[in-house]
């Protein structure tokens, strides 16, 4: 049984927007799955149907076997949602939008109150709990909001941008928590514009753009799929003009820095043979972009031109 | 049931929190402007009216403004209230968890009623400064207060599912509640109006609670005791139904 299964889902908002177009995608149990796409594509639309914050057109979405419509509410207990705006109220502790959560949830508040104590602790939040929340920063929110989501300990969670304005430091430890919570067997459904968050999280990933799945497979394969990665040569000393790469697509970008285009047939050892034999000595290198992200705008431009 | 309760009580808590947490904002200005009701329209202009309907001015009066602060305040609680939660978007805390509609709609409702409750207790202790009030039967008394506080919870919850600002949450209490609760027999009797207006005034569903809530403490109403019941009732299924098909079909929370 899929941890969510989607079927022809489909969505029309009231002024004739159609922002899924029968969508189908499959989040397996115990899963890292990743729902890319552009501003606009529908994440977060679907996001909001298999919440029960949108309404959908049609189609038919199953969460651990429960159907949206006719078992709405085992569907729901199965969710946690961290959603991508701030939707607590600002006016109230760190402490009881959390526990309030649970009691919407039907948690004791016995129970609520020692899950508070360890998710506000595993995140960094404990000594903060009868701060208002409107006074923590902007990363701290997005940690409560991870706390409040995990006070019903769902199956699943559901992370619409989470790491969104959260500094880099910060970013690498919800990672980690995010790891170690998948690793206990949690289903993590993450969407993200932070590529390179996705490619080292996500086992799993499906791209959206126009209300279409345009990419549905592991993370492995799709990066398989790339048939060319473009990389940055930092050299120790000036040249003034790049020799023959034999072949291979290159530039001189300044002085010190080479770009060169390798293809997925070619040997990147060519490269230093020719440096080597040039008295070119090369201090770093690096991918110009993350490679999902190439790829990521590939499939995109290619959706884009079959319109 | 108890997968309700917890549910229930934790909406229940947090409303009632909500609203003792801000004090000075809900409780206390309806005892200061009754206050000057009673001081003005019962001290100071009452003993020149005279007695109405056989009680002195001051003593009729008193039951239409305790009623009036119930409505005015359990009202705005949730109109404000489930409003706020609109615009912060923390409703989205509840409609993503396994909540049934009644629930919602039940806690937000209790919690106007809580507030109904207590202005209206701390109106009446105002009131006792001014005059001897009277109880003609607790019962009723108590009846009319509660139906009174739901009906009115009700309306403030369909006026914030409609509200998309916050204009619009105060464009109702202004232009809609305040006319009919001052033409609602608050501070004269119908007995007093040509027959037209008396007509009229029987659309008016204040009217209803006012003269029951009246007859509840002094024994007197413009109104047969029954048929105000009977008016209380359906308001309160009417409004009941129409809140709950309104959260159900997600009208003003879902997209």
């Amino acid at each position: 049984m899929p941890a969510l299964e989607i079927k022809n889902l489909n969505k029309i908002y009231s002024n004739k927007f159609e922002a899924l177009k029968g969508i189908d995608l499959n989040v397996n149990q115990g899963d890292f799955f990743a729902l890319l796409g552009p501003n606009g594509a529908g994440k977060s639309t679907t996001i909001g149907i298999i919440c029960g914050l949108v309404n959908k057109t049609s189609g038919t979405v199953k969460v651990f076997g429960n159907d949206i419509d006719t078992e709405n509410d085992a569907a729901k207990a199965c969710i946690g949602v961290v959603p991508q705006e701030l939707n607590f109220s600002q006016f109230e502790s760190c402490l009881s939008i959390v526990l309030n959560q649970g009691g919407y949830y039907g948690v004791s508040r016995s129970v609520a109150m020692e899950r508070a104590e360890k998710y506000l602790k595993k995140l960094g939040l404990w000594e903060k709990r009868n701060e208002c929340s409107r006074n923590l920063s902007g990363g701290m929110k997005r940690r409560l909001m991870i706390a409040r989501a995990l006070i019903h300990e769902p199956k699943m969670l559901i992370l619409d941008e989470p790491t969104a304005g959260v500094d880099v430091e910060l970013r690498r430890s919800m990672w980690d928590f995010l790891i170690d919570l998948n690793q206990q067997g949690v289903t993590i459904v993450l969407t993200t514009h932070y590529l390179e968050e996705a490619e080292s999280l996500c086992k799993n990933i499906a791209i959206i753009d126009q209300g279409i799945i345009v990419e549905d497979t592991s993370m492995k394969q799709l990066l398989s799929k790339l048939d060319k990665e473009t990389f940055i040569f930092d050299l120790v000393e000036s040249i003034a003009t790049l020799p023959d790469l034999n072949g291979l697509s290159s530039k001189l970008i300044d002085p010190t820095t080479v770009e060169i285009e390798i293809l997925r047939k070619d040997n990147i050892n060519q490269v230093f043979d020719v440096f080597t034999s040039n008295n070119i000595n090369v201090c770093s290198m690096r991918n110009k972009s993350n490679r999902l992200e190439e790829l990521f705008l590939d499939l995109l431009n290619n959706n884009n031109k079959t319109d | 049931m108890q997968s309700l309760f917890i549910p229930f009580s934790t909406i229940v808590i947090k409303e009632v929190s909500r609203f003792t947490r801000i004090w000075v904002q809900t409780i206390l200005p309806p005892a200061i402007s009754m206050t000057l009701y009673f001081v003005i329209f019962g001290s100071l202009i009452g003993p020149r009216i005279g007695t109405m309907n056989g009680f002195d001015y001051i003593d009729y009066i008193a039951p239409g403004i305790i009623m009036m602060s119930i409505i005015n305040n359990a009202y705005a609680n949730v109109v404000s209230s489930f409003y706020g939660a609109k615009f912060q978007r923390h409703i989205e805390e509840m409609l993503v968890a396994p909540i049934p509609n009644f629930i919602i709609l039940a806690g937000f409702v209790t919690g106007g009623v809580v507030r109904g409750f207590m202005v209206g207790a701390v109106v009446t202790i105002v009131a006792l400064f001014f005059t001897d009030l009277q109880l003609h039967s607790f019962p009723i008394t108590i009846a009319v207060v509660l139906m009174t506080s739901i009906v009115f919870s009700l309306a403030g919850m369909i006026n914030a599912i409609f509200a998309t600002k916050f204009d619009d949450i105060s464009i109702i209490p202004t232009f809609v509640l305040t006319p009919l609760i001052y033409l609602g027999g608050v501070f004269y009797s119908i007995d007093m109006l040509p027959e037209f207006w008396q007509k009229v005034s029987a659309f008016n569903p204040i009217l209803y609670m006012v003269n029951a809530f009246r007859y509840g403490m002094l024994g007197e109403s413009d109104i047969s005791i029954t048929h105000a019941f009977i008016m209380l009732i359906v308001f309160t299924i009417t409004l009941l139904i129409v809140s709950l098909q309104l959260l159900n079909r997600g009208v003003g929370i879902k997209s």
